[in-house]
């Protein structure tokens, strides 16, 4: 949620003249005022950093006091079959879970825009899940996914679906876990389209509607074009969700069944707590940081474009 | 004769429309509903109609007592509290020292240091678990709840939303205080901090909900069941009541677990909004 806040005021940057009327630098206070941060920065985000880049590059064999450097827990890693497999999982969980949540958010915010009371309790009761741990959420959708009493089989039972063994089948359990997430996140993105949709000024659905543009040209060609900077930010919200959130995984499936439900955080978390395997660890977290570096880098460039485009 | 039969047509799409999204609130409750009346269901009521969502039942406060006993409620909720706080602590501190160097005062190198922080927006402590438990390891700080909380402390976020914030209050304030011959320090507790409220509160709201659901990493450095947070606890304690099948236990575990957040949420309202709104639309 961060992500926004942050480079708009990048790329907005703009020098108060005041700063320059005050005159003087204040090298010394500055530092001291941001020592704290920067010292925590320093243990917990850089070091770390450094650190797992150089224990990815070290190969520790078993048994011998010598230490090599190189690529092998690179190559020990694109080797294994399930760290290409919780990659492709994360892929289809983003995909999976990233459009149909926007799209959702979307929808409802179109129609829970007007604060109405009726609207209102509407907007409370889809946003509940928000706020609910995932782990909580897990908990209570181990009934929800319970094969034959569970709740969904439960009340598709009744319509007349068969069983479903929603968590058990390795074809299905990868799209239960996007299921929750969806329940989970959708109104949380709703929230910031609401807000989006509230700062487009009415006179210019008035204007379109003078120019006789019918419902769905006024949202093709004003309300989507106004909630870019929006849209982006919901997208990249969604998109480190996706990859730093795999709670419900550790409860609900623990990766399987055999791998289906692997994401790559979860694979890294069983490398080091499970198999004690840090070279593999390391390894992959070096890997999921370069694919956030890019993907932050594309993010930034895409809000940049939104923001101008807003300006 | 022509407006009417279209407002008719539009009162009928409002219908719809209005229909629908009852329809997909009412979806989206039903495992919250669930929940809520789950727990309270008799445990003897029968497995099979246990997804049921009809009260037909005289409520008990079984599944509360059994959850209750089964984990150390009293402990966790304080694990947590700690946590929450003394997260929220330490970062109220710096967010506000960094927010304002970076919010007011020109020193050599800034656009680097503000790139730096910038850094962890995106690098988010979640990835770092593996090299982190290293530190927290070497740090001597393993099983402590300090443990939890150190990654947390330095809030990159939270600096540039605090940034923001102070860029928005006019400076005429602090130079009245200035020439009244207040030291900075003085002009940062007793001018910004108060006016900057709104900022702080938002920031408040967004770090404790994310640390109170958060569980990988508590997860990584806490090993001892005294020092666990009320999620690993809800995890441990629902492994044992699934094996168990005790759905109506894990449904009150569950509601106990969530409840301060969604009674917060449900009597603060506006201000959770505003605060989830104000740390990303900014």
């Amino acid at each position: 949620m961060a992500i926004a806040t942050a480079s708009d005021d990048v790329f907005v940057e703009e020098e108060r003249p005041t700063a320059r009327v005050l005159g003087r630098r204040h090298d010394r206070l500055a530092l001291a005022l941001i020592a704290p941060s920067l010292l925590f920065l320093v243990v917990f985000t850089y070091w770390p950093i450094a650190q797992v880049v150089l224990q990815a590059l070290t190969i520790e064999t078993f048994g011998s006091k010598t230490v090599e450097h190189g690529f092998g827990n690179f190559a020990r890693l694109f080797a294994d079959a399930s760290f290409g497999r919780a990659v492709t999982n994360n892929l289809i969980y983003a995909a999976g879970t990233i459009v149909p949540s926007i799209g959702l958010a979307l929808a409802l915010a179109v129609g829970l825009r007007e604060s109405t009371r009726f609207n209102a309790l509407l907007r409370t009761v889809v946003f509940f899940p928000v706020l609910l741990p995932l782990v909580a959420a897990a908990s209570l959708f181990l009934f929800v996914f319970l094969p034959g009493i569970g709740l969904l089989d439960h009340h598709l039972g009744r319509l007349g679906f068969h069983q479903t063994n929603w968590l058990g089948d390795p074809d299905v359990a990868l799209w239960s876990l996007i299921g929750l997430t969806v329940w989970k996140n959708a109104a949380y993105y709703m929230l910031f389209f609401i807000a989006g949709l509230q700062a487009i000024p009415d006179d210019l659905y008035e204007a379109a509607r003078l120019e006789g543009a019918s419902a769905t040209q006024r949202f093709a060609r004003v309300t989507l074009p106004l909630l870019g900077p929006t849209l982006a930010f919901v997208l990249v919200v969604a998109l480190v969700n996706v990859v730093t959130q795999v709670d419900h995984v550790v409860v609900l499936t623990k990766g399987g069944p055999s791998d289906s439900t692997n994401l790559v955080l979860y694979y890294i978390y069983q490398q080091a707590h499970e198999n004690y395997d840090t070279g593999k660890a390391a390894a992959a977290t070096v890997a999921s940081l370069t694919a956030l570096v890019a993907l932050s880098v594309l993010s930034l460039r895409t809000l940049e474009r939104a923001v101008h485009y807003e300006a | 004769m022509a407006t009417a039969a279209l407002s008719s047509r539009f009162d009928g799409l409002r219908f719809a429309g209005v229909a629908i999204l009852s329809l997909v609130a009412l979806a989206w409750s039903t495992p919250l509903l669930w929940m809520a009346i789950a727990s309270f269901r008799p445990q003897s009521f029968g497995g099979l109609d246990m997804a049921s969502l009809a009260p037909n039942f005289r409520p008990t406060l079984a599944n509360y007592v059994e959850a209750l006993d089964s984990a150390d409620f009293a402990g966790l909720y304080l694990n947590t509290a700690i946590v929450c706080l003394g997260i929220l602590a330490v970062q109220l501190v710096t967010i506000t020292l960094a927010g304002y160097a970076f919010a007011r005062l020109e020193f050599r190198g800034r656009t680097l240091f503000f790139y730096a922080f910038l850094l962890q927006l995106m690098l988010v402590p979640p990835i770092l678990i593996v090299p982190n438990l290293v530190t927290i390891t070497r740090l001597g700080l393993y099983d402590h709840l300090v443990a939890v909380m150190a990654p947390y402390f330095a809030s990159a976020f939270g600096v540039f939303l605090m940034r923001q914030t102070f860029r928005t209050i006019p400076r005429d304030f602090e130079e009245a205080a200035a020439v009244e011959g207040a030291a900075w320090w003085q002009v940062v507790i007793h001018v910004l901090a108060p006016l900057a409220r709104p900022g702080l509160v938002a920031f408040s709201i967004v770090s404790v909900v994310a640390h109170w659901n958060e569980f990988l990493w508590p997860l990584m450095v806490i090993s001892s069941t005294e020092n666990q947070t009320l999620t690993i606890g809800l995890a441990s304690f629902t492994r044992g009541a699934e094996s168990a099948s005790q759905w109506g236990v894990i449904a009150a575990g569950t509601f106990l677990v969530a409840a301060p957040l969604l009674t917060a949420f449900a009597l603060f309202q506006r201000q959770f909004v505003n605060s989830f709104l104000f740390s990303g639309v900014k």
